[in-house]
């Protein structure tokens, strides 16, 4: 507490290293610049990242570790789908290490699915709110690990067989939680069951059930929690299962599964054989490819920026080598010559952080404008500047140092 | 004296070893991430079919819903057609050459009890897709449009189709089985790659040409599976594969090729007058608007190239100019340590435009050998690209000559501009205080 006098002993010196400034200053404006479009560029490139990686961590909903999905398709002439699948999902449920097995009309995630729009009231007027459809039997909220939170599920008198091309629905539905509140957002998602909604402009549908979460095949769709299921099976060539495993059984199961299909039929072709994280992964790859990119931009652009820092610090101590040995000699301490770089960096990157926010706003309008993306949160440039500093900072150091080890004689030789 | 300058470049150069390799990575590292984005930019951009891209034209029309336009945009038209309004554009043959297609797939059978059945693409289109796209044949040639008429079981392999199933050899003539079905093949066409793959961006703008190419007409003949992207307002009017095919879905491409404005207008006033006839049968709700997309509209208009490709050509631009920023500085702080010598030159004679020529030789110097190791910054970049996007990529990650050519004027010239403000101030100095001082 009592040492408050010694601060104000040391000389910043400030005036004098602005001075000194004032007369390179392209060297510093060089680097103040290359510190901001540092900055911007990072700074940008970090919320990229950050909101790439919440995407991809949000919850599908299904068992992503455990489950797989395949399609079998038939092309023999005498080719019956119905008995095949009945065949095939009683031989995969009773096998050991499957929790449940369903036939479904596309995988969450996958990128390609079917969308309906169910409206609240019938006729062509009224708006309809986007859906994906998964056509399951009464397995499929304990394949895809759902939970139902209001209602009930399918009996297996409500599972109806869909022909190639049929346009009748099913009469009864289970929705998820958030397709039940966009549709009906006056009332809490648990009266919504017993409801009835229309498909097809005017075909009803009532609610049955509500589930807690389940996400649609296209990530990229903004409606991502929009699904509905439909009791149906369906009597087509190619058909999709999704099968859940016990923990820590998938790719044992997987390899089974795949040798006991292709051999009970041979008038069929099981492929497509795919963990559901091999799934997602392939649907967020973009993300993925983007995230490693940036990262390592930013990695190579923090490591250009401090080296050119260095060279310029250290080109700049070489030059005063002589000025540096006479303040010595006039009874400067080695730290005050260390302090000297260290604030005159100081003062050039707080000129550049500065500037650096104003371009980071500007790139991130630019960027969604242009882009569509979300605009940055403000706390964001705060730490850039921060993190710009300390790179500086730290660059400076090296050379700073080498300077205070410049010995005072130096000032009566001539070089 | 040019090449007493590189010499003396190439000295200079040596002298500062650290500060020269800072200079040329800088660059390099900023030449490399440029090529790497503006080649994927250009690829996903190139045209696919530069000679005849003015006079092939997608065709849309507004056979949309009454209460909502195709998208959030009131004047948006479906990107795609419905099966009859496709079908009787190709049949009504008002344009030079015309078709309709789609997409399909099936399970082909080789023969021989050893070989395993797999799955194949298939491109349903009518005798005009090759001969308008200039789709190139190893062996035999298109069906005839007598085929598209009968609804003949002929066949059109790839090359790599050609290969697995007859290991390349000439096959037309003989019969493939697909789905249980017998096809007779009348050709074989070699590679064909469309970059990007315009005739149908809506299934992929990138994906692989398909497998089997065969008769649009078999579509509804054999009622084939509806492969691709299916959209409707309206569901079909009754059950069953017919009902859908005539429905108000949209599911089908549509081509033409037009080679000059007049056949261009008079095509529209046949698509006019089409919609207008159609409105009359209670079809077409929404106002009349058609379109007619040349090649390069097409792809604009769909948006082909990706955004995340655009957004990282922006920051590599960033990238370089921090880069170039490093090398201006790095420079002045070379040139500056060389006052004393230029003083001792311009004092004993040299006039100010040798010293500039001289020292602009050097940063160009140091620009080219920044380029050269930029290329091959960008192999290595191009190859991560391949490994982090997959097999799609791999025809948009390849560098050609002139991309190369690109990277070496960008690393020339930005390196020039980098060296002509510390070389002028290098230049401009008072040759007696440096020789003084000293």
């Amino acid at each position: 507490m009592s040492n408050i006098q010694t601060n104000t002993s040391v000389n910043w010196e400030i005036g004098p290293i602005f001075r000194a400034m004032l007369r390179n200053k392209v060297g510093a404006i060089l680097i103040a610049l290359q510190i901001a479009i540092t900055m911007t560029i990072i700074v940008n490139s970090v919320y990229i990242i950050v909101e790439r990686s919440k995407e991809m961590q949000r919850d599908s909903g299904i068992d992503n570790k455990n489950s797989f999905s395949l399609t079998s398709v038939g092309f023999a002439e005498n080719f019956n789908a119905a008995v095949t699948v009945e065949e095939d999902l009683n031989t995969l449920r009773n096998l050991p290490g499957i929790v449940d097995a369903i036939q479904i009309n596309a995988i969450p995630n996958s990128g390609s699915g079917w969308s309906m729009g169910l409206k609240t009231q019938s006729g062509v007027e009224h708006d309809a709110v986007g859906t994906a459809v998964y056509m399951v039997d009464e397995h499929g909220i304990n394949a895809l690990d759902v939970e139902i939170i209001a209602g009930e599920n399918f009996a297996p008198t409500d599972i109806g067989l869909r022909e190639v091309g049929q346009v009748k629905w099913p009469n009864k539905t289970i929705l998820t939680k958030a397709m039940a509140e966009n549709l009906f957002p006056e009332i809490p998602y648990s009266s919504v069951v017993g409801k009835t909604v229309y498909i097809n402009d005017i075909d009803p549908m009532i609610v049955i059930g509500i589930i807690d979460k389940l996400q649609a095949p296209w990530v990229g769709w903004n409606n991502l929690e929009n699904v509905m299921l439909s009791p149906e099976r369906m009597d087509y060539k190619g058909s999709r299962y999704f099968i859940r495993t016990e923990p820590s059984q998938r790719d044992s199961v997987m390899k089974q599964v795949e040798e006991l299909l292709a051999n009970s039929n041979k008038g069929r072709l099981i492929q497509g054989m795919r963990s559901i994280e091999e799934t997602r992964e392939r649907s967020y790859r973009g993300h993925t490819a983007m995230i490693k990119i940036l990262t390592t931009v930013m990695v190579i652009l923090t490591i250009v920026t401090a080296l050119g820092i260095v060279g310029l610090a250290s080109f700049s101590v070489n030059q005063r080598k002589k000025q540096i040995g006479t303040r010595r000699a006039l009874g400067a301490s080695q730290s005050a010559i260390v302090r000297y770089f260290m604030l005159e960096n100081f003062l050039i990157s707080t000129i550049g952080v500065v500037f650096g926010a104003a371009l980071t706003i500007a790139l991130n309008i630019l960027l969604v404008n242009t882009f569509g993306l979300d605009r940055i949160d403000w706390f964001y440039i705060p730490i850039g500047m921060v993190v710009l500093w300390l790179v500086g900072q730290g660059a400076v150091f090296g050379p700073a140092k080498k300077a205070a080890n410049i010995p005072p004689a130096l000032a009566t030789r001539t070089v | 004296m040019f090449g007493y300058y590189i010499k003396l470049a190439l000295k200079s150069v040596k002298r500062n070893p650290i500060l020269s390799l800072l200079m040329v990575t800088a660059i390099a590292l900023g030449i490399g991430a440029c090529m790497t984005t503006i080649t994927v930019n250009y690829l996903m951009s190139a045209d696919p079919i530069p000679h005849k891209s003015q006079q092939l034209f997608h065709i849309q029309v507004d056979s949309w819903d009454p209460n909502n336009a195709y998208s959030d945009d009131a004047d948006s038209l479906p990107n795609q057609l419905t099966w009859t309004d496709a079908t009787n554009f190709t049949l009504a043959k008002k344009a030079l050459r015309q078709s309709a297609m789609g997409m399909s797939g099936g399970i082909i059978e080789p023969a021989g009890d050893d070989a395993k059945p797999f799955e194949a693409s298939i491109r349903l289109a009518y005798t005009d897709f090759f001969p308008m796209f200039d789709v190139p044949f190893i062996y035999g040639t298109a069906w005839d449009s007598q085929s598209d008429t009968d609804r003949e079981q002929v066949v059109v392999l790839s090359k790599r189709t050609n290969e697995s199933v007859f290991g390349g050899e000439n096959s037309v003539g003989k019969t493939i089985v697909i789905d249980g079905r017998n096809f007779q093949i009348v050709g074989v066409i070699d590679d064909w790659q469309p970059m990007p793959k315009f005739y149908d961006v809506n299934n992929g703008g990138f994906n692989e040409t398909e497998q089997l190419f065969m008769p649009f007409s078999l579509k509804e003949e054999l009622e084939l599976p509806n492969w691709g992207n299916n959209n409707c307002w309206k569901s079909p009017d009754g059950e069953g594969y017919k009902a859908f095919l005539q429905s108000e879905c949209i599911n089908t491409q549509m081509w033409v090729e037009l080679p000059n404005d007049l056949a261009k207008a008079e095509y529209m006033d046949y698509l006019n007058n089409y919609v207008m006839e159609q409105k009359k049968l209670g079809r077409f709700p929404r106002p009349l608007n058609n379109r007619l997309s040349n090649v390069m509209e097409w792809m604009a208009s769909q948006e082909v190239v990706e955004e995340d490709a655009k957004m990282m050509m922006w920051l590599s631009f960033m990238f370089l100019l921090v880069c170039l920023l490093n090398t201006i500085g790095l420079l002045l702080a070379k040139f500056t340590g060389k006052s004393s010598e230029i003083g001792l030159r311009l004092a004993v004679g040299a006039s100010k435009a040798d010293l500039f020529k001289q020292h602009l030789l050097e940063t160009a110097l140091i620009g080219v050998m920044g380029g050269i190791a930029g290329i091959l910054l960008a192999l290595v970049g191009l190859q991560g690209i391949k490994s982090l996007y997959g097999d799609f990529v791999d025809d948009l990650a390849s560098l050609d000559l002139s991309m190369i050519l690109v990277a070496l004027s960008i690393a020339l010239l930005s390196s020039i501009l980098a060296g002509l403000y510390p070389t002028w101030r290098a230049c401009n100095i008072a040759p007696a205080s440096q020789l003084k001082s000293q």
